[in-house]
């Protein structure tokens, strides 16, 4: 109930708020966001697995976000920025894909 | 990949670090870290080192809400991070900023793709430019064939007796009391005009061109079929001064007729007006040559 009530929240606070991103933030705020994408559909399986862990979710949405910024990071220090963000997205969507499907299992038995 | 991260945790359940088993994923695998402690969140302890899931000791119960509290709220604060961060993120793509934060690559092509669009669309510019150009010029020579045209129409006109025509001139009447004029003096009297410059004329309202002829007999002479009466009168345009000296030269037109019993009598004039008109003959036989 919290998870979606944080999300509904900030959503709304993102529409009415309009901030503007920073600069040195904009290459990373989609990889972050969908690398937070990932750590949630995460917890979200694990809740339906019955084992979610509080303090496992917050660091792995944490961690997740920290290593897709660094490894875009890294990329943009070696020139190779946009394929480096482009292969995280990849590599997170097909996470992304690999939960969706369990969580699918577990809500519809197929 | 589903299938791997479907299966992989349930051997790794049973309360082992799930660390190792998720090197090669780049970010950690949350479903697989929170499979790995199958354990309901309550029952967590402080300690890194994963413990038995069902032993917290029950003395730790306000320790432990404290923390279910505590862990809801950072749930809670993540979710609406990642919720404000969803929102902002979907926002800028969409807006015209996104330039701003692209990387240097993306901007390159951009700006590649730019310039190229730049080029095409300034080689259209061209093109039509060179289109217009050819179109005014094609129409300001059109508009200098059409005056050159209507120049030349006038001057046939005028040449042909189509059109009336004014200038300076003389005004010359022949009197004839004794019906002694004859052709000849008329078309002598024509010819020394012409020879003198008169550009167009026309004697007893008709007009000359240049196929008039003369006919009839002393007294009832006609201009291309036309009976004209004494006196004649002569409306020429062109040098009047020219054309009077040639009148009035030693065995020339006016010495004739008077020598014949008639009188002449010549006026320059600034401004004569010669309106009689004559029919356009269009050629029945002839057509232009076409080519130059």
């Amino acid at each position: 109930m919290i998870p979606i009530l944080g999300l509904a929240v900030g959503v709304l606070l993102g529409l009415f708020l309009h901030p503007t991103v920073p600069l040195g933030l904009q290459p990373y705020l989609p990889i972050a966001v969908v690398a937070a994408l990932d750590a949630v559909f995460g917890g979200f399986r694990a809740r339906l697995d019955r084992i979610f862990d509080a303090k496992v979710f917050v660091i792995s949405f944490v961690s997740n976000v920290v290593v897709a910024g660094l490894i875009v990071f890294l990329g943009d220090q070696l020139g190779v920025g946009a394929q480096l963000s482009t292969a995280v997205v990849v590599v997170l969507g097909i996470r992304i894909f690999g939960n969706a499907a369990a969580i699918r299992r577990h809500v519809f038995r197929a | 990949m589903s299938e791997d991260s479907r299966d992989r945790p349930v051997p790794g359940a049973p309360g082992e670090e799930a660390g190792p088993t998720e090197d090669p994923a780049p970010t950690g695998d949350p479903a697989a870290v929170e499979e790995a402690r199958p354990t309901d969140g309550e029952s967590h302890e402080p300690e890194p080192t994963p413990d038995p899931p069902r032993a917290s000791p029950p003395g730790a119960g306000p320790q432990r809400r404290r923390r279910d509290v505590m862990a809801s709220a950072l749930i809670g604060l993540l979710t609406l991070l990642l919720g404000f961060a969803f929102a902002v993120q979907v926002h800028s793509a969409d807006s015209s900023t996104v330039l701003a934060g692209a990387r240097e690559e993306d901007l390159v092509r951009i700006l590649d793709d730019l310039n190229s669009r730049e080029e095409r669309l300034r080689d259209q510019i061209s093109e039509q430019r060179t289109a217009l150009e050819q179109l005014t010029n094609s129409d300001s020579q059109s508009a200098t064939a059409l005056q050159e045209a209507r120049r030349r129409a006038d001057a046939i006109g005028i040449l042909n007796g189509t059109v009336a025509a004014h200038g300076p001139g003389l005004r010359m009447t022949v009197d004839d009391p004794t019906s002694a004029v004859r052709v000849e003096d008329l078309l002598d009297a024509m010819e020394e005009l012409r020879g003198a410059g008169a550009e167009t004329m026309q004697i007893g309202g008709v007009r000359v061109g240049v196929s008039t002829a003369v006919t009839g007999h002393p007294g009832h002479l006609m201009i291309d079929g036309r009976p004209i009466t004494a006196p004649y009168e002569f409306l020429v345009i062109g040098s009047p001064q020219d054309m009077e000296t040639a009148m009035n030269i030693p065995g020339g037109v006016v010495q004739r007729i008077t020598g014949l019993g008639g009188s002449v009598h010549i006026v320059q004039v600034q401004d004569v007006t010669v309106d009689a008109l004559r029919p356009l003959h269009t050629p029945q036989y002839a057509s232009p040559k076409t080519g130059n």
